[in-house]
């Protein structure tokens, strides 16, 4: 969906470096402020401060108040101006603090952001970005890891982003900024310092490619932003048990990779989707009911879903209980009816997530 | 602030001077048509021709005003009940109602009209004319933007923010809140206990001032000082109209359970129409010649009106997806696909 940018060709910037996602978004958005004069930066808390998650560090200072600046503490007012600003000419990167303080801006995501485009047959499109740091994990107080991200996959007009690494950060936040079209653009704050290699030289990606992390040959663990790490890990330990684990990471949820996910599921025969969000109606589901649909003949078991229970995000003390885990994951991989194996159906068990 | 009273007799003030005698002919030429077309469309509605009308009857002042008093590079932010100042901004008037007609959900050009798609949420608008703004302020030109909304509007948040916001940022923005007395049933005095509307400027820091509604001279003076004022840097403020809703809210509300036709008949005796005709013919701005072209004129257009209403023009439904995003997602092609079929076998068995 996004332009494509001329990579940078002068071998001197093809430097690698070890950054955390932090620090990685901080340079896209400086990157962008730097490459496009159309781009803003603003929220709550974004200037001088930088931003709760320091996110925003130093670019006010750097590219002036005009481009990196502070507005009042209205989210539905951030949103709504940005897509006034949108409809003429700027490029608008807005930050919502926490996942669960951007529902006062619903309204306008739903009803506006979403839709203008569509309303005004491509005559007004908006090219705007919503960062929101999104998910648990953080040992966050009530309002500050919500999952949030079916409200928008489930609002056609959107597209929905969530990067599982530094360089993904950088690259799908670039790309973003550069997409025609309306970005959520989900944060997981887990993985604010979390490290990994970063190249900015590499060519901006389209939106809408996942990505196959880890190859295997036995069952594909179907993942993406906070929950990625986790399949990786659980692929890791399943591997000392004999079994080959790949991992997909999505990268996009809109546009969602039905080809490179279905190839993926085809190969292996078996799936499990993992994600925090609660399951019940969510992006987990979406994705097993399209395997489901289109993968059926090359199945050998059903489709699994770790994810959260559906619960209200529970307070810090008691997370661990909600978030999928290492057990969790394993547990579902343990029960996708291999040879050796009667099926159980996870119903009696308390340590899986909802399931089909 | 009056400048003429419902008799037609003017009422002078010391801080606004009555517009010159070829913009209150203009605006007359507009408040005909504007009765007009709100007519036309009320009758398009009952032969089942139109969705719906949010009509502006007895709203032709405002209306008119805001349609006229914009620069050519200004913009408008309507609601749905503005079809008749989007009208008189330019927008053809069979374009103006393609939302209405059900064929898509705005019917004209926003960018080539500068006039944003009429807004169904209530206040959203205001917070996308702030940021449009904004915009413009941004790259030093001096656009200024006409954001309306209705009374009950100004109890969304969306409404406070957008005064907030365009303050705060000190941008070029003018709200226009026509205060027509209902917000579907429920009165003035329910949304709010504030003795006007235009008082809830002061708490953000915004110049408000109310104005009567009906009188066309008396909108048009204090928008344009207000564009004027805006474009001059000096920011956004917040001007109420008062006036009143003679129909319902619209064709499928019954206004009979929740007002007297006493309180109606108040109203129609300020028409906005008649105290122009009776002000411009005294002041011998309008004859005889003028007033019947005008109303030729606005009979033409209607004609026009009730003839695009007559087309039956059904859109491409395979557009349905060509614009949700700029490219559509491998999911939207799949799924155009099997509305393709549809449309294909629906073809079959109308030839079958």
């Amino acid at each position: 969906m996004a332009e494509q940018a001329a990579p940078a060709l002068d071998s001197a910037q093809h430097t690698v470096e070890t950054v955390t996602v932090a620090q990685a978004l901080n340079r896209a958005l400086a990157d962008a402020l730097a490459a496009d004069d159309r781009v803003l930066v603003f929220g709550e808390d974004v200037g001088r401060l930088g931003g709760v998650f320091r996110i925003t560090d130093g670019l006010a200072a750097r590219f002036g108040e005009s481009r990196c600046f502070d507005t009042p503490l209205a989210e539905s007012g951030i949103v709504g101006t940005a897509i006034g600003m949108a409809m003429n000419g700027l490029r608008p990167v807005v930050e919502m603090q926490f996942d669960a303080f951007a529902y006062p801006a619903f309204d306008q995501i739903a009803s506006h952001v979403a839709k203008m485009g569509n309303r005004t047959r491509g005559v007004l499109r908006l090219p705007l970005v919503i960062r929101i740091p999104y998910g648990g994990g953080i040992g966050g107080v009530e309002h500050h890891s919500d999952s949030s991200e079916s409200y928008y996959a489930h609002t056609p007009g959107l597209l929905v982003v969530a990067p599982s690494n530094p360089q993904d950060a950088y690259s799908l936040l670039r790309a973003a900024i550069q997409s025609p079209d309306p970005v959520i653009f989900l944060e997981p704050k887990k993985l604010y310092w979390s490290k990994g290699s970063l190249d900015t030289s590499l060519p901006v990606p389209r939106l809408g490619e996942a990505r196959i992390v880890r190859e295997g040959t036995d069952v594909t663990l179907v993942s993406y932003g906070p929950s990625v790490s986790l399949a990786l890990d659980a692929a890791e330990v399943a591997a000392e048990s004999g079994r080959s684990v790949q991992v997909v990471d999505l990268r996009s949820i809109v546009p969602f990779d039905d080809e490179t996910v279905m190839a993926a599921v085809r190969s292996t025969g078996r799936a499990v989707v993992i994600a925090e969000a609660p399951g019940f109606a969510s992006v987990a589901s979406e994705i097993a009911a399209r395997i489901s649909e289109r993968c059926f003949h090359y199945l050998e078991a059903p489709v699994r879903r770790v994810t959260g229970f559906d619960i209200p995000y529970p307070p810090p003390k008691l997370e661990h209980y909600f978030l999928p885990d290492l057990d969790r994951v394993l547990d579902a991989i343990d029960s996708l009816q291999w040879d050796d194996q009667a099926w159980d159906d996870g119903a009696s068990d308390s340590k899986t997530g909802r399931d089909g | 602030m009056q400048l003429i009273d419902s008799s037609g007799t003017p009422h002078p003030d010391p801080d606004y001077a009555v517009p010159p005698a070829d913009v209150l002919r203009e605006g007359y030429r507009n408040l005909v048509f504007g009765r007009r077309l709100n007519d036309v469309c009320g009758a398009l509605v009952r032969q089942g021709r139109l969705a719906v009308y949010p009509s502006s009857r007895g709203q032709e002042a405002s209306q008119a005003a805001a349609g006229m008093v914009l620069g050519h590079d200004d913009w408008l932010f309507p609601t749905y009940r503005d079809v008749v100042a989007v009208a008189v901004k330019g927008v053809s008037t069979a374009e103006t109602i393609g939302l209405l007609h059900g064929n898509w959900h705005s019917g004209y050009d926003s960018r080539a009209e500068r006039v944003a798609t009429q807004s169904t949420p209530l206040a959203t608008q205001l917070l996308h004319a702030v940021g449009f703004a904004y915009a413009a302020k941004h790259r030093g030109e001096d656009t200024v933007v006409l954001a309306m909304c209705g009374d009950g509007a100004t109890s969304e948040g969306d409404f406070h923010e957008a005064l907030n916001f365009a303050a705060v940022f000190k941008v070029p923005v003018v709200f226009f809140v026509q205060n027509n007395g209902y917000a579907i049933s429920v009165p003035i005095a329910r949304q709010t206990a504030a003795p006007g509307l235009a008082y809830k400027g002061i708490g953000y820091g915004i110049p408000g001032e109310q104005v009567d509604g009906n009188d066309f001279a008396a909108v048009y003076a204090v928008l344009k000082t207000a564009i004027a004022r805006a474009r001059s840097g000096d920011g956004p403020s917040l001007v109420e109209a008062l006036t009143y809703r003679i129909e319902a809210h619209t064709n499928a509300d019954d206004d009979t359970r929740y007002r007297d036709s006493a309180e109606v008949a108040e109203w129609v005796a300020r028409d906005p129409v008649d105290r122009m005709r009776q002000y411009l013919t005294v002041q011998g701005i309008l004859d005889e010649q003028t007033e019947a072209d005008i109303t030729a004129g606005a009979e033409h257009i209607a004609d026009q009106l009730r003839e695009s209403a007559n087309l039956d023009d059904i859109p491409n439904p395979l557009d349905l997806f060509a614009h949700v995003y700029s490219e559509p997602t491998p999911q939207l092609l799949e799924q155009s696909r099997v509305l393709e079929r549809d449309l294909a076998r629906e073809l079959e068995g109308h030839h079958g």
